[in-house]
């Protein structure tokens, strides 16, 4: 049986792990690399490293810290942030990465999906939708849930993957940042909908939040930032727990 | 010197990266190891990237990869002139992925005849309520042994088990060993796959993996090693298969 992933998320500012704080400050959480390579030591499923540089400085000091990503460290790693041409994704690949995740760009110009997904494979291609529930439904946003769109989250996850997308990394904005859990049922009826393994993003406070999105919300990944960062749920004692609750994870 | 076989259809980058990473911790230090992977231009190097035919007869290791679709994988090889070749080689070669399924006997994708060295057919997984296709992620093998005659040729002196005193049954009964490509794994790790298609369990499997179906995981035959799995991406698990590749 596949197991459940654990994914830690790096947002990279400058070849640097970043921590934002409630949108004013950026918190310097070390090296990229040797995060990442602690977090692989430590039972770390994949990784993804989100790009959050605006210059065009940062976009290529981000791509050589792709390289030594791919050179130091043993699993699979997906990175995003920026990607809006088949180039980037090229030149992302060329550097090592596994997989790329595209989010704004991708609803802007949905066959930027078919285009990446037919060059290079949908095991390739995850898109990521940002959404939050207006008037009862959920709509897709862009830059971090400030920006609404006319995207119904179901209709454009079953567009994504219809085009060729491999994964979906689905945040719910409502929950970010609250560490009050995820919305389960939400997920749920996606894992209805879609036949690509999906992965819950946003909400996680605790070790039972992550496994209710991996039980009743049938997530097949669950990434994390803060809470391994802070060093607050160490990723050992995080699948243990998990694997007490006949959750089929890699220890 | 390593070759891998460099036809255009390879996730070349993350093999190489995951050698050097092998090779850099490998307890054979007797050989020179250079890290620079460079395309054959007269500079003798450890990795090597060829589709020389006379390179890859001449190599101490040989390496398939492969991703994307098997029959313009296979297209790919026979251009290169590749396909009669591979299939000759006497040192030990791995494939990985998409080079695993061209070394077994045909595969439904795209309806392709392979190089028939495993007897398997590579089949489509049929997508299910708990299965997803493509079969992605970390799953864990079942790990088969096998008589140890059968790896008497290839099996480091080092790892070979010693004679129990009294034991009796040797005469009618094989010592059943894992593939050496398995020494220091346990039964039940976890190793990193993405692929829609399998090999079906043959003569050859060496290790299995379920997903719906149960398939090859990995096989052997004489000197060919394939491994449906990504050894490259399979953290220590992974690295060990490497390393224990190398050390054939």
């Amino acid at each position: 049986m596949v197991a459940k992933r654990i994914i830690p998320c790096l947002d990279v500012k400058d070849g640097r792990t970043v921590k934002g704080v409630h949108f004013v400050g950026l918190r310097d959480m070390g090296d990229a690399v040797e995060l990442g390579a602690r977090y692989a030591a430590e039972g770390a499923d994949e990784l993804v490293y989100l790009d959050i540089s605006a210059s065009v400085e940062g976009r290529k000091t981000f791509c050589d810290l792709v390289s030594r990503v791919a050179e130091q460290i043993n699993i699979p790693f997906t990175v995003g942030g920026g990607i809006s041409t088949l180039d980037d994704a090229a030149r992302l690949l060329d550097a090592g990465a596994d997989k790329i995740s595209v989010n704004t760009a991708a609803i802007n110009n949905p066959g930027l999906i078919d285009a990446i997904a037919g060059k290079y494979g949908s095991q390739f291609v995850v898109i990521a939708i940002d959404a939050r529930v207006v008037d009862g439904r959920w709509m897709a946003t862009t830059h971090g849930g400030r920006v609404p769109t006319d995207r119904e989250l179901f209709s454009w996850a079953k567009e994504a993957q219809e085009r060729g997308a491999g994964e979906l990394l689905f945040t719910s904005m409502d929950h970010d940042g609250t560490r009050d859990g995820y919305p389960c049922e939400t997920y749920a009826a996606l894992a209805d909908a879609l036949s690509i393994p999906i992965i819950a993003s946003g909400g996680a406070g605790c070790i039972q939040h992550i496994a209710d999105v991996l039980t009743a919300g049938r997530a097949d990944a669950a990434p994390a930032a803060s809470i391994f960062h802070s060093g607050e749920i160490p990723i050992p004692i995080l699948k243990q727990e998990l694997r007490k609750q006949n959750i089929p994870v890699r220890l | 010197m390593i070759a891998i076989v460099d036809y255009g259809a390879g996730n070349i980058r993350s093999v190489v990266n995951a050698l050097k990473r092998s090779l850099g911790s490998a307890r054979d230090d007797s050989r020179v190891i250079s890290t620079e992977a460079a395309r054959p231009s007269g500079e003798i190097s450890q990795i090597l990237l060829t589709a020389d035919p006379a390179v890859l007869r001449a190599a101490d290791k040989v390496i398939l990869p492969g991703v994307g679709e098997a029959s313009t994988a296979m297209k790919a090889l026979q251009e290169c002139g590749l396909a009669d070749v591979i299939p000759t080689l006497k040192q030990p070669v791995l494939g990985i992925c998409v080079g695993a399924q061209l070394m077994c006997a045909g595969s439904e994708e795209g309806d392709t005849r392979c190089m028939g060295i495993f007897p398997a057919e590579v089949r489509r997984f049929k997508q299910t309520a708990t299965e997803k296709v493509p079969h992605m992620g970390w799953n864990s093998l079942r790990i088969l042994s096998c008589p140890l005659s059968n790896w008497n040729n290839l099996r480091p002196l080092s790892c070979r088990p010693s004679k129990a005193c009294g034991d009796i049954s040797n005469e009618t009964t094989p010592t059943m060993i894992p593939s050496p490509l398995f020494t220091g794994l346990k039964d039940g790790d976890y190793v990193y796959f993405v692929h829609s298609y399998y090999p079906e369990v043959c003569a050859d499997t060496i290790a299995t993996a379920t997903h719906g179906v149960e398939f090859s995981a990995a096989l052997a035959r004489d000197n060919f090693f394939a491994c449906q799995f990504h050894p490259e991406k399979s953290g220590t698990t992974g690295e060990q298969i490497l390393k224990n590749f190398l050390s054939l």
